[in-house]
């Protein structure tokens, strides 16, 4: 009996096979063991400022007393950066779905994605240079007449370089992400809910109510869960704007510090211990971000429908 | 016919209870015109007629069609106002930055020298020197462009052919099986990484392997690489899963090898698309500060080694040249070098941009749809 020519013949072909599936397989793998890989380093050579007496950290109580006043910091820059840019790229992702003639529709699109196309550096250079001077008067006029509110505590800061400051170029970082997000979602609204509603009598915006907002809930919760991520870990924008200080109530005022600026501000220039102690204010970040960012991803892909939205 | 004609010219029922088609336009301009009545009052700015001429027009044209045509279309009208009004405010920072890098930079990038020059011997005197005879401004971002091609050269040579690896795998091998299901999950977790976490880990694992206080351009790579990698991978990802399988069943019928049907038909066809997926991702990592901060330190002189030695970068020369200027008491000639930097560098990563949509064009999907 022969031996069959189909079956024997291929075994450089079936090498190759195996060797090119073993690659993508090993490059899959990598990629996760480079994200635990990520974790475990930072948690060895955070260790040392874990382990070591309170007194021997900067401010001498211990590195939670260190970190907490900047993850609050950190917070509080995140969410206002939040709360001024949802609203605003909720309505932009609105304009460009729903409202934009058809044609410029992309065109106008693009030029949002440019926002996220220019460097952090540059947007903390023009917040330092221009946003600061411009918006310190506004700044005065707030703390002599809502000053009784705490966060408008004065007196306020002259040179504009304050937790507010930074939170607005946060927010303008922020804004392209969940515009882009929002945007593929409110396209993938089925158009015949959307039909049906205009069918019924709806106005454009009543439409957008009944019909498109409610499809997209989800997605836009996950938008503003990964603006969040990005807000919390972005550094430049905040290292260079804000004058930090120990952690106020007051908004107008120079103070406060998140992580990410005070990793970038002393990490040049650190050695021995205080490397450790950045290090691990980097893992507190990275636990943090990591965590917002596992639940937007688990919003995503509860909803398989908004394949185009990742 | 004469009866007709007078009818005709009354409103229709079915118009009545509308506002005529140019009353946004009279609102318009009557907001204009009271906006800059009311700026002149209290000391004219551009931004402020505008700002204030928005609020008049919404108020002006809610208020009209409440009294005219009802709640319901009034509510339509206030909605279009801010929906049209949030997307003219997200373009105020954007025409701003533009502007200022603009304004600030072109004194800086046009300085002979600018580009071919490093910070060699640039020294805080020779700035005080520069400012007092009112000569040209020394020095130049010749070393930060280098460490930056260096830097970003060598993150790709990484990125790349472990992205598209993974996004083969997870296309053509994967399955829907779990690990490519982690897969998928952590690469779109690991998009989310602060670039600054991405430098530390960096920085963290050279000083474990190599020693403590390993600082070269290698080491901000690999940053970058962390950063660039998932990008990759998504967008590979998505290039591979549009190529029709018709294409792979006709390969495999006339008996090719699957490896060679991945190299040889379905990255050929995507190539476009993955080709502009990586130039976008040079594009995202070019700008980054942070990560090559905690890991290539600064440098004021050319830097030809990506292993040995600190080295300079685009972004991180902006970064030094506003915090430390060369020169405390005349940060002028710091600052217009720091907005020349970021000219060229907004140039840079606007032309990668242009780049990927033209060889997405260019390259356009060999396989009919």
């Amino acid at each position: 009996m022969t031996t069959n020519s189909l079956t024997t013949s291929q075994g450089a072909g079936r090498a190759g096979d195996k060797v090119f599936s073993g690659a993508t397989l090993a490059a899959g793998c990598l990629i996760l063991a480079v994200l635990f890989g990520v974790a475990l380093f930072l948690v060895i050579q955070a260790i040392p400022a874990l382990v070591a007496p309170p007194a021997d950290i900067q401010g001498g109580h211990g590195f939670f007393a260190y970190i907490g006043p900047i993850v609050v910091g950190t917070l509080i820059a995140a969410v206002i950066a939040l709360v001024i840019a949802t609203p605003v790229a909720i309505g932009v992702a609105l304009f460009i779905s729903h409202y934009a003639p058809r044609r410029l529709a992309s065109g106008l699109g693009y030029v949002v994605d440019l926002l996220a196309a220019i460097p952090s550096v540059v947007y903390g250079a023009w917040g330092a240079a221009f946003l600061a001077p411009q918006i310190s008067p506004a700044y005065g006029w707030l703390a002599s007449n809502m000053g009784w509110l705490p966060i408008f505590q004065g007196p306020a800061s002259a040179t504009g370089k304050t937790i507010l400051t930074a939170s607005i170029v946060l927010s303008v970082m922020v804004l392209p992400i969940i515009t882009s997000l929002s945007r593929e979602i409110f396209l993938q609204t089925p158009k015949l809910h959307e039909e049906a509603a205009l069918a019924l009598g709806a106005t454009r915006w009543e439409m957008i109510k009944i019909a498109v907002l409610p499809f997209g809930r989800p997605g836009i919760v996950s938008a503003i869960m990964l603006g969040l991520g990005r807000a919390l870990g972005e550094t430049m924008a905040v290292a260079l704007v804000l004058s930090s200080g120990a952690l106020t109530a007051s908004l107008i005022q120079s103070g406060n510090q998140t992580i990410a600026a005070e990793i970038a501000l002393n990490f040049p220039e650190a050695s021995g211990l205080k490397v450790s102690t950045l290090i691990a204010a980097g893992l507190v970040l990275f636990v943090i971000t990591l965590g917002v960012n596992m639940i937007a991803r688990w919003i995503i892909s509860r909803h398989k429908e908004f394949s185009g939205a990742n | 016919m004469t009866v007709t004609a007078p009818v005709a010219r009354k409103r229709s029922a079915l118009t009545k209870g509308q506002l005529p088609a140019f009353a946004p336009y009279v609102v318009l301009a009557v907001a204009l015109v009271l906006g800059a009545a009311i700026l002149a009052l209290i000391g004219f700015n551009a931004f402020g007629w505008g700002l204030v001429s928005a609020i008049l027009f919404t108020i002006g044209l809610v208020g009209w069609s409440a009294a005219v045509e009802g709640g319901r279309k009034a509510n339509d009208k206030l909605a279009t106002c801010l929906i049209v009004g949030s997307f003219l405010v997200a373009l105020l920072p954007l025409i701003s930055v533009i502007w200022t890098v603009l304004v600030n930079g072109i004194p800086g990038i046009i300085t002979p020298g600018f580009l071919t020059t490093s910070m060699n011997g640039v020294t805080g005197a020779l700035d005080n020197k520069s400012v007092d005879d009112g000569t040209k401004v020394l020095g130049g971002v010749y070393h930060a462009l280098l460490g930056t091609v260096q830097i970003t050269l060598l993150a790709t040579v990484i990125s790349v052919p472990v992205g598209l690896l993974t996004a083969i795998y997870l296309v053509e091998y994967g399955n829907d099986r779990a690990l490519a299901r982690a897969i998928t999950f952590f690469v779109d977790v690991m998009t989310g990484i602060p670039s600054i976490v991405a430098g530390l880990f960096s920085a963290a694992f050279f000083f474990a392997v190599v020693g403590p206080g390993t600082k070269t351009g290698a080491v901000a790579a690999v940053a970058l690489s962390v950063l660039m990698i998932p990008v990759v991978v998504r967008s590979s990802e998505e290039m591979l899963k549009i190529v029709p399988n018709e294409l792979r069943e006709a390969a495999y019928a006339l008996g090719v090898r699957k490896w060679r049907t991945i190299l040889k038909v379905v990255i050929p066809t995507a190539i476009s698309g993955i080709a502009s997926g990586v130039t976008l991702a040079i594009a995202r990592v070019i700008g980054e500060t942070a990560p090559i901060l905690v890991t290539a330190g600064f440098a004021t002189t050319i830097n030809n080694n990506v292993f040995g030695g600190w080295m300079a970068s685009l972004p991180t020369f902006i970064y030094t040249q506003i915090l430390n200027p060369t020169s405390p008491s005349n940060p002028d000639p710091s600052s217009q070098r720091a907005w020349g930097a970021a000219l060229v560098l907004i140039i840079l990563v606007m032309l990668l941009n242009l780049g990927a949509r033209l060889i997405a064009r260019i390259f356009a999907p060999k396989a009919g749809r």
